[in-house]
Formats: structure tokens, C-alpha cells, sequence
């Protein structure tokens, strides 16, 4: 196996964006993160994206996002209609065969224009589960009651993980909400907007991107003082029938982990992609994250979820970290389907 | 050939149904429409484009690369991911860079009276086309390299929108020569002079 | 990256979509139709509510389809107001996974009740029929709290 390593990387995140197409919003976090070590995308070996054609209203909407990567002289390019984070799997694929030494990717979703709740409705099952177009809020409260009424996770506990999100997210330029102050009482007076969810118990929406590039080898090592290296990678899906499978549980998160080998060495923090508490709190016992551990330094998604990004975000936030010396070993992870169907896990490491 | 409507026999076997399923028609197809609603906003580049026709004029942004201009601008040059912001007024005059001649009617669009004639519309200072109408003669005059010009709507009738050019007519003018109509893209050297064409191996 | 001013469009996507069914989605709805649920046995013997076509744990292919209570259990449940523009119902309504009798999956679907008080854990329902019934899962008007004492 290859050594690969997140070199660079870079985030836009707002609550809307308005006047700013996703191209506009790409160009300069993809001039950011090739400037940054000084690399022409010439010099990029493989470009791959994720975002969602249903979230722009436009289907091969990707194509038109190529204007701001450049693609004279013609690129090395794949999408995927997921999370960015699964992109970076392909690119890493990519790089692990041989055939790229480095590789751009990213991943971005503007969901303002649109209506997000009725757009992942149509991941649902089309014949049995669409037509009713169940909101995505609505499936996780599904998955959240079963969680509560199990007596696995009480209603405090999601609270204060909510308030740790917020509290966490606080100076972030990326979080769409943070607080101080917030405190789990705070929450729990929240009257419930898809019961038993409150609205702090559900990600905040945002528009946005972000761009990573990954090198090999002694390549990263020029390219960056203290690369981020991948130490493994994996993701595993479970069935997509919601009655079908124990939704207080996530095994193919658990599984992925394991792949990954999360558990081979103490981890200082871990980025996850939950984008509810109740997801959140099923993260951390199938990842077998210590109690302690530091969870979403960021504030997470739940402080702003760009959708088709959140997932990339949390690997650019725990690479971050670590290339500025705020850790030396992580694990991040990505989320894609209703109730936390299908994980991505991502273990980072500094030398 | 196999029959489309029967699965492979590896794959599935016969289904056996209870008793009041047995002797009634099958469903074998159902209907699930689906509606998305979006309120799409202009980026800052479009909505400039878009507001100039109001006032009866075309924008394209200029490459700060290689000066090449693009319509309609979207603030990036597309070809090297570099953003644009400089506007430039373009000619309302260009030529046919290729077109189409679409013989049958688009649902939904009964204003679109086939046969009528689609076209790359290259302006002149442009170097890529945009896509326009061409009307004013017969579809069989419409040729690559024919001149053109915008008509426009009527001057109270005009918006922030492209529908403010009705169509592109002939000017009569001699035509721009076939190797020479078209993208010009292409052939305007990047920074280090490189061409786009050149680097797939076209002549 | 400036404010944009203002200009907006509406842009609507649909899509018509008729589905081929094959023939366990078919009978689903086909039962659905004729106004009975319907599940499909898995090999070891417990009964699958949608029937799908390949065992989610297994892999192989399913080809008992039965028919079901159209009774049962709320498993969990939730509370949706406002119901979305392009949702079956035009008030607000629970939405609940409903385990009905004999099953081992339970079946997602609308419980039509005035408030989220009126929704619980463990509640017994029974299937609501619309009069006019073409083979799709809206032939379910949804679920109702069911009437002690009538036959399922």
C-alpha cells in the first residue's frame, strides 16, 4: 500500500449563499488549495468531486462545476452523485494503483435554492417510501425515538451533544451556528420540530465546499511540512429498507472502523458526520470512541451541514489539525443515506 | 435475445402468491411523478449579463489570462479555473459558428415553431458562442460562417433576460470563411502559450 | 462574491415516472389494490412487510408472498406539520413504523390522528382503504387507532 496524505486543504461554508454560484464559490478554494503548495493543475494527477445534481436542480450539473477547475489541456476526472468524502476514497483508490501521485478533490452543495427535506426524500425507496415523501428530519426522529425509547441514549445526553457542537463551534469561520453559552436546558425547552428532535438536535443547514489534494509519498513530504497521512480508509453500506435492519445501531459504521483500524492506536479527537444528535450518538459507540474523547472539535455538521461536503469537511478539519500540531492521530467520518445507512471511515495521522 | 420483461431465471425464481392474489390482473407498473421546486438566484456574473439586456446591451468577461472573452460570463475563465471579473461590452454583429435544424415541437414550448434554426451565435470580440435563434431567411440559406445580427424586442418590451433578442438575422454581409468561424478558444494560447487543440493531437 | 441583487427564477423538475414492478413489488401493490397487505417469507421463516425481492441479509431470491394483518403496532413514530406539498396528506399527521401482526419488518407509513398526544410507542392501528384503489402505497390512506373489538 501506498503512504497518502491529505497536503492542503480548504473550506467555504454560509448559511446561503445568494449572488455566488457554485462555480464562483469553487474557484478560489481550488486556486487556495493548489497555491498552497505550490501545485498548477497540470501538476494534479486525478481530479474527482462529489455533489448532487438533485441538490442544483441540474442534472450533470458537475460538468459545469469543471469551470473552475480548469480543464485545458483535457483532465483526469471522475464524480461521484455522494458526500466529497467518498470522492476522496476514489482519489485515494486512484493513487494506491499507481496511476496518479496526487489528486484534487472536493466536494460542495448549495441547498438553498432548492428545498433539501424534499430533495433527500428521493433517496428513499420509489415505490414504497417516496410517494410519501417522508422528510429526512422526519426518518431520523423515526430513528431517534427507537434510540430514546430503548433507553440506549436519554434525551440530556443528546442535549449535550448538541451543546457541545454549538459550544465547540464557536470562532470556527465555517459554523453556521454556535453559542457560548447554550446550555442543555437551553435545548431541552426547545419545543420539538419533528418529534423527538429538537431544532438544535438537527444540523444546520448551509451552502458551501471544500477542496483537499492528496499526495504520495515522499512527494507529500516535499509538499507539506507535517502532511496528514491516511492510515486507512474504509466504508461499508447496510440495507436501505428502514424496517429492515435495528436503526439504534449503524453496522456498517462499526464495520468501516474496523477496516479502517480506528482502534489500533489511541485517537486524540474524531470529526463525525452526524447530522443529528441521536446520529451522533450512535456514531460514538459503533466507532467505540472512548467516552472521553474529544468529539467534534469543529462543532461538526451539526454546526453547518453543506450537504455533499460535510462529510469531505470532517476529513479537512481533523487534516487540518493535525499538519497545524493539534494532534498527532484521528478519525473522520462520512455519512450518506437515510439514518446513517451508509459510513465512511477515515483514520489520520501526523509523523 | 432474451425477453426485457422476464428477469434471468439464475437471478429470481416464480413467485407464488396467496390465494386472493391469484386470479386477479397484476399490477406490473405504477405511477410515481416526483416535483422539485427551486428558486434559483443569478450569480453575480449572470445577473450583470442578464440586466444588460434591459438596457439593450451583451457582456461577456475578458480572461485576465489570455484576454479571451466569454459569453455569457460566469466570473471564471473555464478553460484554467482563473476567476473573471472585467466586463466587456461585445458587438451586437457575429456569425453562425454551427447550427440545427429541429423539426419536431417541444412540448411546453409552442412559441418554438418547427422547423426553425438554432445556432451558436460567436459575436464579434467573443471567443466561444452562445446559443440563439436564427430567423429572417430560409433555413436552408443558414450556413457556418454567416453573418448575423440581434433583433431585439421592442424597447418597452425589453428585461433582464436573453429572450430580449427575439432572434439573429442575416446582415447580407460576406461570410466569415468556414476555417476561420467558430470557437476561438482553442486557439488562444494559455500562459505558457500552450493550445488547447495542439495538446489532443488535432492538426 | 457580492450580494446578487436579486434576480431570481423558478425552476420546477418533475419527472412522470411509471415503474415496472416485477412481480413481488407487483403483488405488493397488487394486494394493495385489491385491499390487503401483503409480506414475503424469508428462509428462516419470518415474513418481510414491504416484500422485497432478495433477502437484505442473505442475498437470495424471495418468492413467498402472504398475506398480512392489516393490523398492528406502532413501533416508532413521529409528528409531520406541515406535511410537504407533494405528501399524501394535506394535514398534519403522524408518520410511524408499524410492525402489524404475524410480521417481523415493519411497514412505514402515515397514522392519521389530530395531534402528536395522540401517538405513542406500543399504540394499536389498523389500516385506513381509500375507496378507489389503482396498486400504489397511497391505496393506504394511512392508519388509524384501531377499534377495540373489530376483526382485523
Amino acid at each position: 500500500m501506498r503512504d497518502v496524505a491529505v497536503v492542503a486543504t480548504a473550506q467555504h461554508q454560509v448559511a446561503a449563499l445568494t449572488g455566488t454560484t457554485e462555480v464562483q464559490l469553487m474557484v478560489p478554494l481550488l486556486n487556495a488549495v493548489r497555491d498552497a503548495i505550490g501545485l498548477t493543475q497540470a501538476d494534479i494527477g486525478f481530479t474527482c468531486s462529489g455533489s448532487s445534481d438533485f441538490l442544483a436542480g441540474q442534472a450533470f450539473s458537475f460538468v459545469h462545476t469543471l469551470d473552475a477547475v480548469g480543464s485545458v489541456p483535457p483532465i483526469c476526472e471522475s464524480h461521484v452523485e455522494m458526500d466529497g468524502a467518498f470522492a476522496l476514497y476514489e482519489a485515494w483508490v486512484k493513487i494506491q494503483t499507481g496511476a496518479a501521485d496526487t489528486a484534487l478533490v472536493y466536494g460542495y452543495g448549495k441547498s438553498s435554492p432548492g428545498s433539501l427535506r424534499d430533495v433527500l426524500a428521493l433517496q428513499l425507496d420509489p415505490y414504497y417510501v417516496a410517494p410519501l415523501w417522508p422528510t429526512a428530519d422526519a426518518v431520523a426522529a423515526l430513528q431517534a425515538r427507537l434510540l430514546l425509547e430503548s433507553g440506549v441514549s436519554g434525551a440530556g445526553e443528546l442535549a449535550e451533544i448538541a451543546v457541545r457542537s454549538m459550544r465547540h463551534a464557536v470562532g470556527s469561520p465555517h459554523a453556521v451556528r454556535s453559542s457560548a453559552d447554550v446550555t442543555v436546558a437551553d435545548v431541552l425547552a426547545e419545543a420539538p420540530v419533528a418529534d423527538p428532535l429538537r431544532p438544535s438536535d438537527i444540523a444546520a443547514e448551509a451552502d458551501g465546499g471544500c477542496a483537499v489534494v492528496l499526495a504520495a509519498g515522499d512527494l507529500a513530504r516535499g509538499l507539506c511540512e507535517r502532511p496528514a497521512w491516511i492510515r486507512g480508509i474504509d466504508h461499508r453500506i447496510d440495507a436501505h429498507g428502514l424496517g429492515v435492519r435495528d436503526l439504534t445501531r449503524s453496522p456498517s459504521a462499526a464495520a468501516a472502523a474496523v477496516g479502517a483500524g480506528a482502534g489500533d492506536d489511541r485517537l486524540d479527537f474524531a470529526e463525525l458526520h452526524g447530522l443529528y444528535t441521536s446520529q451522533e450518538a450512535i456514531l460514538v459507540r459503533e466507532l467505540d470512541l472512548d467516552d472521553d474523547l474529544l468529539v467534534n472539535p469543529s462543532g461538526g455538521a451539526l454546526a453547518g451541514n453543506t450537504t455533499m461536503a460535510a462529510g469531505l469537511m470532517r476529513i479537512a478539519e481533523a487534516a487540518a489539525r493535525i499538519s497545524a500540531g493539534e494532534g498527532d492521530r484521528a478519525l473522520a467520518h462520512a455519512t450518506s443515506g437515510p439514518c446513517l445507512q451508509q459510513n465512511l471511515v477515515c483514520v489520520l495521522e501526523g509523523e | 435475445m432474451s425477453d426485457p420483461d422476464v428477469p434471468p431465471s439464475a437471478l429470481s425464481g416464480d413467485v407464488t402468491l396467496p390465494a386472493v392474489l391469484r386470479d386477479v390482473e397484476p399490477v406490473r407498473s405504477v405511477r410515481t411523478p416526483i416535483r422539485l421546486e427551486y428558486s434559483v438566484t443569478a450569480g453575480s456574473a449572470a445577473e450583470a449579463y442578464l440586466r444588460a439586456y434591459a438596457e439593450k446591451r451583451i457582456v461577456g468577461h475578458r480572461s485576465p489570462v489570455d484576454g479571451a472573452v466569454f459569453i455569457p460570463p460566469r466570473g471564471v475563465d473555464p478553460r484554467y479555473g482563473q476567476e473573471t471579473t472585467e466586463e466587456v461590452e461585445l458587438a451586437h454583429t457575429g456569425h453562425v459558428g454551427s447550427f440545427c435544424v429541429t423539426h419536431l415541437p417541444i412540448p411546453g414550448r409552442s412559441d418554438l415553431v418547427p422547423p426553425y434554426v438554432s445556432a451558436w451565435i460567436h459575436l464579434d470580440g467573443s471567443a466561444i458562442g452562445f446559443l440563439g435563434l436564427v430567423a429572417g431567411c430560409a433555413n436552408e440559406d443558414v450556413r457556418i460562417g454567416m453573418r448575423v445580427r440581434a433583433v431585439w424586442k421592442p424597447d418597452g418590451e425589453l428585461g433582464p433576460t436573453s429572450e430580449s433578442i427575439l432572434h439573429w438575422e442575416p446582415t447580407g454581409e460576406p461570410d466569415v470563411p468556414f476555417e476561420r468561424a467558430g470557437n476561438r478558444a482553442w486557439r488562444a494560447g494559455g500562459p505558457d502559450g500552450r493550445d488547447g487543440r495542439q495538446e489532443r493531437g488535432d492538426a | 462574491m457580492g450580494d446578487g441583487g436579486g434576480l431570481r427564477a423558478d425552476l420546477v423538475l418533475e419527472y412522470p415516472f411509471t415503474r415496472t414492478t416485477g412481480p413481488v413489488i407487483g403483488a405488493f401493490l397488487t394486494g394493495l389494490r385489491e385491499g390487503v397487505i401483503t409480506g414475503i417469507r424469508r428462509s428462516d421463516g419470518t415474513v418481510m412487510v414491504p416484500p422485497v425481492e432478495y433477502d437484505p441479509v442473505t442475498s437470495e431470491p424471495l418468492t413467498e408472498i402472504v398475506e398480512v394483518a392489516a393490523c398492528g403496532e406502532v413501533v416508532s413514530w413521529t409528528w409531520v406539520d406541515p406535511p410537504r406539498p407533494q405528501s399524501p396528506w394535506d394535514e398534519p399527521h403522524g408518520l410511524a413504523l408499524i410492525m402489524l401482526d404475524g410480521t417481523d419488518t415493519p411497514l412505514l407509513h402515515g397514522v392519521l390522528v389530530g395531534s402528536a398526544a395522540e401517538l405513542w410507542t406500543g399504540m394499536r392501528v389498523e389500516a385506513v382503504w381509500r375507496d378507489e384503489r389503482v396498486g400504489h402505497i397511497c391505496d393506504l390512506a394511512g392508519f388509524a387507532p384501531e377499534v377495540p373489538g373489530a376483526v382485523a
